[in-house]
């Protein structure tokens, strides 16, 4: 019985926790696209230089990041098709995997890294400081606030660098098939344009959106829920960073499961 | 055993004459209650000084008083309105009438000096830029900080950041401010500098003021009126004559500093902090 009661216990707690994290990206939607309408107006400057430091900053590590893993991909690939004597299908493969999956999800893991644990960090030091008490005193509405300029900034960013991940991705394998696939970078590109449609491409920055939303509401829900002294700040981000993860696996498990099973059978 | 020292609350006087009445305040974290019943009242334009021993509740009453904990029972009455049953926006514009000086100074750390004082300013009202800019220098230069306003919180020592603080307080002109532990981690001449400004803004603005510290010295200088809280109850309730006279044992050994007995098992510390009985010691 323990054990059944254990098993209750954690699912009560993971339901809350979820209901945490939908109550708080509501607050943060609210404020970024109903509030401004009732005088609340948004925080510009401060989503602009979250956009930058989420979006702008994170160029060159998911550049170097995804053309690293398109490469990957183009070598396993080619493993397995140099055996079927269908080395042509490296692009198509690359060019697949990196849209519908790898790219959308490779930003995510970089972005939580970068930003779902600073965003943790951040709101975490000012429970500490108690800047957040401050903020309530003055009436300012912590939500809107301190979420929803980073609620805004990744859901405009994470697309756009989704959509520069594809394309890095897209040249790493571009290299292996240049350089040992027989291709050219012209018939490379024309192969990747033949194997992919709007689908794969909308499916993974509507993904990347889903993404976006989950690192933030669990950056900023760790980083609220931070006890009192500053190592209670390093467990807050430890915590964002693993939760971020699984909750971004979890998400992406089941828009694959919605794109999967909505797909037109060709 | 409270009760039989707390003073009743002082129904007669005009409710437009007092600023906070504070009325059978219970608040409770979990199961555990921290506040049993608490009742004062402050008089618009006097300063009540809210003093007693590290735990005995008078943090958790000041951030009950300022909205940042809900109480589980009694009424808290600012200007007669009963502030924690207010709805929302009622609220927020109490909130803007009050002002609140945190222990650490809170301020935003991202933040220049000039920058957190505006802040509320940029926030909740129409003014413009340079409206605001003057506001700022003015803020700043009664609380002695002139010339600071782009200086960022780190670059400022403790008592700059109180006075900071102090400022950002008083930037939507509060007819109440609050002070949690105003003189705290502050060497003896910096904190009379502070004391010093708390009864200057008084003085000058005759705002409400309503100080929560342990420091002895500091609290007999700037109150009007005094309470000493232990274990969650109000021991004692008056002007700081009263209380120096006040022959209550606990009163008695807070103003005479004589130590607590040594504590050897948590269950008694805790005991010790809120007064309430342990569950296997009934």
């Amino acid at each position: 019985m323990p054990f059944l009661e254990s098993i209750g216990e954690a699912t009560i707690d993971g339901v809350a926790y979820v209901g945490s994290l939908t109550k708080l990206s509501i607050g943060a939607a609210r404020a970024v696209f109903i509030e401004p309408f009732r005088g609340h107006p948004m925080r510009w400057p401060r989503a602009i230089h979250q956009a930058m430091s989420v979006g702008v900053e994170a160029i060159p590590i998911v550049s170097l990041i995804a053309f690293f893993v398109g490469l990957i991909l183009a070598l396993q690939g080619a493993y397995e098709l140099r055996q079927l004597g269908a080395m042509q299908l490296v692009a198509s493969a690359v060019a697949i995997s990196m849209t519908r999956e790898l790219g959308p999800l490779m930003t995510a893991i970089m972005v939580i890294g970068r930003s779902g644990s600073a965003f943790a960090a951040e709101i975490g030091t000012m429970k500490v400081n108690e800047e957040i008490d401050a903020l309530e005193t003055m009436a300012l509405e912590p939500v809107r606030f301190l979420v929803a300029p980073k609620f805004l900034a990744m859901i405009l960013m994470m697309p756009c660098l989704t959509t520069w991940a594809d394309f890095m991705g897209v040249c790493g394998g571009g290299l292996f098939g240049v350089s040992n696939a027989g291709f050219t970078w012209g018939t490379y590109i024309t192969a990747t344009l033949n194997a992919i449609d709007v689908r794969d491409i909308t499916s993974g920055l509507i993904k990347s959106v889903m993404f976006g939303l989950t690192i933030t509401a669990v950056g900023c829900r760790e980083g609220f829920s931070t006890g009192l002294g500053s190592e209670q700040v390093g467990r807050s981000t430890t915590s964002a960073v693993v939760k971020s993860i699984f909750f971004v696996i979890a998400v992406d498990l089941v828009f694959t499961a919605i794109f999967y099973f909505t797909a037109p059978v060709k | 055993m409270a009760d039989s020292i707390t003073p009743k609350s002082t129904s007669s006087r005009d409710s437009t004459d007092v600023a906070i009445s504070v009325r059978d305040l219970r608040v409770q974290y979990g199961t555990r209650e921290i506040l049993h019943g608490v009742n004062f009242e402050v008089p618009s334009g006097e300063t009540l000084v809210i003093m007693g021993g590290s735990g005995c509740g008078k943090s958790t009453l000041l951030r009950t008083l300022v909205g940042l904990e809900r109480p589980s029972s009694g009424q808290i009455l600012i200007h007669g309105k009963n502030f924690a049953a207010l709805p929302d926006e009622e609220r927020d514009e109490q909130l803007k009438k009050m002002g609140m000086s945190f222990q650490s100074g809170a301020l935003f750390g991202s933040m220049t000096v000039g920058e957190n004082v505006a802040l509320p300013l940029k926030e909740h009202t129409k003014l413009d830029d340079s409206t605001i800019e003057i506001m700022v220098r003015l803020k700043l230069d009664q609380v002695g900080l002139s010339g600071f306003e782009n200086y960022m919180p780190a670059q400022l020592s403790g008592g700059m950041k109180k006075r900071a603080a102090i400022a950002r307080a008083l930037a939507m002109d509060p007819e109440i401010l609050f002070f949690d532990e105003p003189s705290a981690g502050l060497d003896p001449i910096i904190a009379a500098g502070l004391d010093e400004l708390i009864l200057k803004l008084k003085k000058a603005f005759r705002i409400t003021i309503l100080v929560v510290t342990h420091e002895l010295a500091s609290a007999f200088l700037i109150a009007d009126r005094m309470i000493l809280l232990d274990k969650g109850y109000v021991v004692a309730n008056g002007k700081p004559e009263d209380l120096q006279k006040n022959t209550n044992p606990r009163v008695r050994q807070f103003l005479d500093r004589v130590p607590e007995p040594e504590v050897a098992a948590e269950i008694d510390y805790l005991q010790m902090l809120t007064g309430e009985t342990a569950p296997d010691r009934r």
